[in-house]
């Protein structure tokens, strides 16, 4: 058969969609097209909400695809096949079975008689360095061991295509660059039969060193944006200038405006999904940013290498300073503005000013809240009213998260109250 | 490495060379086996209601006697773990049959437990025609119904709540949904499990005692058991031998906590994925002992190949269906509801109907009156109760050495059956010339009454030290020390003992409002007594009635008492 022309993996128009009619609105991914090669490792990169997790859940037949189509060797995949493994982010180990126990699951599954099944898990726990290990229990081991078992587990079915989520990243920094490099050495040396590896990732460093092809998806729907070789000699060495020049680029791909819209920011929409960034984050970004050695304006690699800010937590934050108008975000840098220096230099009540005036500008949802709390005569809204109108435009869980930050961020502004026992917005005390 | 073939703990030499803990799990587990042998033959005996079923008060019968007692309890908890398997799995699989399964067993759960064996008695002696096994089926599942509903619940949670990267691992390494359920779902629940386990049987005790001198249609029939032991006492106004039923009772759930339950809690907390790390890690004698005998290991053997072969033969044609879970058309669910509702309406008819052929209106509107009274009693000793106790819990909770040394202690107070001391009630009510109303009502909470101060204790010691420093640091004390620190510390532990407390009073209170003592029969008004009156008499449809009432009287208070408390008191302290 011709398999290396036409991919191991063969992704076509996949959508989904959580709204039962599949809709603009409750859309997750948006026509996604790819094509796993032999012989290759491929790294999804994006901001949370970006859909890549569901995406790789569609690759391994965990969830279905509302439409469009995934084969693996000219077969649809419906639910999960025989040559897909998965590595999950929090280890997914069963806590009653022993190490051997788990890797050993597997094959028992498949209904592989005992001593093979004995032999062939000693030989994966062997190849990811756990022996000795065999009988101790999920409980007894650190992260890092754990995660050894998950790839011991999946590496013991044989399997051509090796789904990871984001399998580094409940890991320590020296822990994660460990497994890391022991997984690319089998890999080099062929010493496992995968043939191709995707892997979601939440660290740009991380998949640069590892990937053939990273896979940029932007958000609200997700989709590709990028795709970029790296097409760096191995090892690969993170301080290189060709090696900085790709996480440059990645950087700056990420943050710049997605095409749909410009580097200059839209105004938002009700059902905008606004970022997860905590009040003292914020705070804190801008003070950072407005000192020395950045003077208002960092480099955003440099940024988060200097202040040990992973993406998941930069990018919420950055996304929120570019909401609010107090920075502009662009190309890989991000720049205070005159709102923003204000901010820097304000004392504690000067900022909850700026701050409401920011989210009142800009948010919509806030607006709204604080509307509709001055029209009614005792002042008072239930949280559920708002919930209803938010899950118009998004699924129930994110519809909750929304409104907990939109909380946050009115009760900081002093926008308005809130009140968890009864569930209501007020005006109290204002 | 050698080649062998089948499950590797079949090899025959090593591991089947006994060793010393043999010697004691041997004969335990074997006596144990031969014990079910002699109880099975003893249970079909031959018997027809009106025969005289004589009940032995020499001290020397007792042992057999509990060993037919404890015989009860470990069929009925069977039959409770089975059930709870079968019911729970259904209704977390299937969203249809869930719609009506768990609303029945939330109302199953509020009727009495001795209204279950007032009801279901007649048709188990039809069923055994000239046997004592439709008696004994009727005990034991009068025992059964106070174990299964909260096994079945717990069971039910963890079902719903295996972690979803769990089960896209189970799924991505092909298990079949079988496999699934066993290897996943059943080891996930296993410590919910078996901590619910351990509380319905330390419930089940009382009933145990109450379901075996039971009364049909005005005869009644003593099973051969510690319960009919006392009341057979009782009847003779025999106080030594009351003394004895209360020493082999001990030495009963001493036993049961020691071979069944130190053994399984231990053994549950390997299905944790972060047990707490307490001193509690201590592995019982009995555990060890069975883990360290080699039979057991070859009798495990046998039991991990037995399940092996059923995992294949099901893994085969399980495999070939998808792993979608069945669903039906908004359609389908739709005309479901609808079927559901006439059902129920029509039954509700029937019972009003059924009820009424023999009843007055106004004998059903004295009922209700009689289950105010009755919930006022309840309410009255939960609220002395909380006085006693809850100050009590929050002093020894605030010692972790004493909780630890108290927590088993209170644990064992709340397995005994306190109708073994109702007697003595009557004895010293009798001897004071009490007023019967008010001093039978503490009968109804002098069992439950521990699970308060169980919780209470473990919500004090649950309670962060820090937060005990911080409260020393500002100086928070006496008054203020209640009002803000500790009572709303212990309130979700202490609600929890409180349900707890308040249902095992309701289901007291058949027992403890009419009370015996040779001749002499004292009762307190109430709906319990009106329940046990009709059981005396044999009267169905106001059996019924009792029963009905007392249901809703608990599915009231759950629902807009209980329920709403508990969820406050777990909103409340929540600190993410």
């Amino acid at each position: 058969m011709s398999e290396t022309r036409t991919g191991l993996l063969r992704v076509r128009g996949v959508c989904k969609s959580y709204r039962m009619p599949a809709s603009r609105d409750g859309l997750v991914l948006d026509h996604l097209d790819f094509t796993l090669e032999d012989g290759e490792i491929v790294a999804i990169l994006g901001k949370s909400g970006s859909g890549k997790s569901t995406f790789l859940r569609i690759l391994a037949g965990l969830i279905p695809a509302s439409s469009g189509s995934v084969e693996y060797r000219g077969e649809p995949v419906l639910e999960p096949v025989h040559g897909v493994a998965m590595v999950f982010q929090s280890f997914a180990l069963f806590p009653w079975l022993t190490v051997l126990g788990n890797v050993e699951l597997g094959l028992e599954a498949q209904g592989i008689p005992g001593a093979e099944r004995r032999r062939r898990a000693v030989d994966a726990i062997d190849l990811i360095g756990l022996d000795g290990f065999e009988s101790a229990y999920p409980k007894e081991l650190s992260g890092g061991m754990r995660q050894r078992v998950g790839f011991a587990r999946a590496l013991v079915v044989n399997p051509e295509i090796l789904l990871l989520d984001e399998p580094f990243s409940a890991l320590d920094v020296l822990t994660a660059e460990t497994l890391r490099g022991d997984l690319l050495d089998l890999w080099r040396d062929r010493r496992i039969p995968t043939k191709g590896i995707v892997m979601v990732s939440h660290n740009i460093e991380e998949a640069v060193e590892i990937a053939d092809r990273i896979l940029i998806f932007g958000s609200d729907p997700g989709r590709i944006r990028a795709e970029i070789p790296v097409l760096l000699p191995r090892p690969r060495d993170w301080d290189s200038g060709e090696f900085r020049q790709i996480v440059e680029k990645v950087y700056a791909l990420l943050t710049t405006g997605d095409g749909r819209r410009g580097a200059r920011p839209e105004p938002i929409g009700m059902g905008y999904r606004l970022p997860d960034a905590a009040v003292q984050q914020l705070s804190g970004l801008i003070e950072t940013l407005s000192e020395s050695p950045y003077l208002g304006r960092a480099d955003l690699p440099d940024l988060a290498a200097n202040e040990n800010l992973a993406i998941d937590d930069l990018f919420p934050l950055l996304d929120t300073l570019q909401l609010l108008g107090l920075a502009h975000v662009g190309d890989g840098d991000v720049v205070l503005t005159a709102q923003g220096r204000r901010y820097a230099d304000a004392d504690m009540q000067g900022r909850k000013g700026i701050f409401a005036d920011g989210v009142l500008r800009h948010v919509p949802l806030a607006l709204h809240i604080r509307r509709v709390l001055d029209e009614r005569p005792g002042h008072r809204a239930p949280a559920a009213r708002f919930l209803r109108e938010l899950e118009d435009h998004l699924s129930e869980e994110e519809a909750a998260r929304v409104l907990d930050t939109i909380i946050n961020w009115g009760r900081h502004a002093e926008i308005f109250a809130y009140d968890d026992d009864s569930e209501l917005f007020n005006l109290e005390n204002f | 490495m050698e080649q062998r073939w089948g499950p590797p703990v079949l090899a025959w030499p090593s591991r089947l060379r006994p060793n010393r803990w043999d010697l004691v799990a041997l004969p335990l587990v074997m006596g144990l086996l031969a014990l079910l042998v002699w109880g099975g033959m003893a249970m079909s005996a031959r018997y027809n209601v009106g025969e005289p079923l004589t009940i032995r008060l020499d001290p020397s019968a007792l042992p057999d006697y509990a060993l037919r007692s404890v015989l009860r309890m470990g069929v009925a908890l069977v039959a409770s773990l089975v059930f709870s398997l079968a019911y729970a799995a259904l209704a977390a699989k299937s969203r249809a049959a869930e719609k009506i399964l768990i609303p029945i067993l939330d109302i199953l759960q509020s009727v009495p437990i001795l209204g279950f064996l007032s009801i279901t008695v007649t048709g188990f002696i039809a069923l055994f025609p000239g046997r004592l096994l439709g008696v004994e089926c009727a005990a034991i599942f009068a025992i059964f119904t106070s174990q299964a509903w909260n096994m079945t619940f717990s069971l039910y949670q963890s079902l719903r709540t295996v972690p979803a990267e769990l089960i896209e691992a189970a799924r991505m390494y092909h298990l079949s949904p079988w496999q699934r359920f066993w290897r996943l779902e059943v080891p996930h629940a296993v410590p919910a499990l078996v901590w619910n386990m351990m509380m319905s049987v330390s419930g089940g005790w009382f009933f145990v005692v109450a379901s075996e001198a039971i009364t049909v249609s005005g005869r009644s029939i003593l099973l051969p058991g510690i319960g009919s032991y006392i009341a057979t006492a009782i009847d003779r106004r025999n106080l030594p031998a009351i003394f004895y039923a209360v020493l082999v009772m001990l030495v009963v759930i001493f036993l049961y906590d020691q071979l069944l339950f130190r053994p399984l809690l231990a053994w549950s907390r390997k299905f944790q994925a972060d047990p707490p790390a307490e001193a509690e890690n201590v592995r019982p004698w009995f555990l060890v002992a069975l883990q360290r005998a080699r039979f057991v290991d070859a009798a495990g053997g046998g039991l991990l190949l037995l399940n092996h072969l059923v995992d294949r033969a099901f893994a085969r044609p399980a495999r070939r269906r998808g792993p979608r879970a069945w669903s039906f058309g908004p359609a389908f669910e739709r005309a479901f509801d609808i079927v559901l509702v006439i059902a129920t309406l029509a039954a509700a008819a029937w019972i009003v109907i059924f009820v009424h052929r023999t009843v007055s209106l106004h004998e059903i509107g004295w009922v209700f009156v009689l289950g105010l009274f009755t919930s006022i009693r309840v309410f009255v000793l939960i609220g002395a109760a909380a006085v006693i106790w809850v100050p009590m819990g929050v002093w020894i909770g605030l010692r972790p050495r004493l909780a630890d040394k108290m927590q088993p202690i209170v644990q064992f107070l709340a397995a005994f059956p306190a109708n073994l001391f109702f007697p003595v009630a009557v004895v010293l009510i009798l001897h004071f010339r009490l007023n019967p109303e008010i001093w039978l009502s503490p009968l109804m909470i002098l069992g439950t009454q521990w699970y308060i101060l169980f919780n209470v204790i473990a919500g004090t010691s649950a309670l962060p030290a820090e937060l005990q420093l911080a409260a020393r640091n500002l100086g928070v004390r006496r008054l203020l020390w209640w009002r803000r620190i500790m009572l709303p510390a212990i309130f979700p532990a202490f609600v929890t003992g409180a349900v707890t407390a308040a249902g095992g009073s309701w289901n007291a209170s058949i027992v403890a409002e009419v009370v015996q003592w040779g001749q002499t029969t004292l009762t307190a008004t109430g709906l319990g007594a009106y329940i046990a009156q009709a059981t005396a008499a044999g009267g169905g449809a106001r059996i019924a009635l009792g029963i009905g009432v007392l249901s809703l009287y608990v599915l009231t208070f759950n629902r807009l008492l209980w329920r709403p408390l508990y969820n406050l008191a777990a909103e409340r302290l929540r600190l993410d």
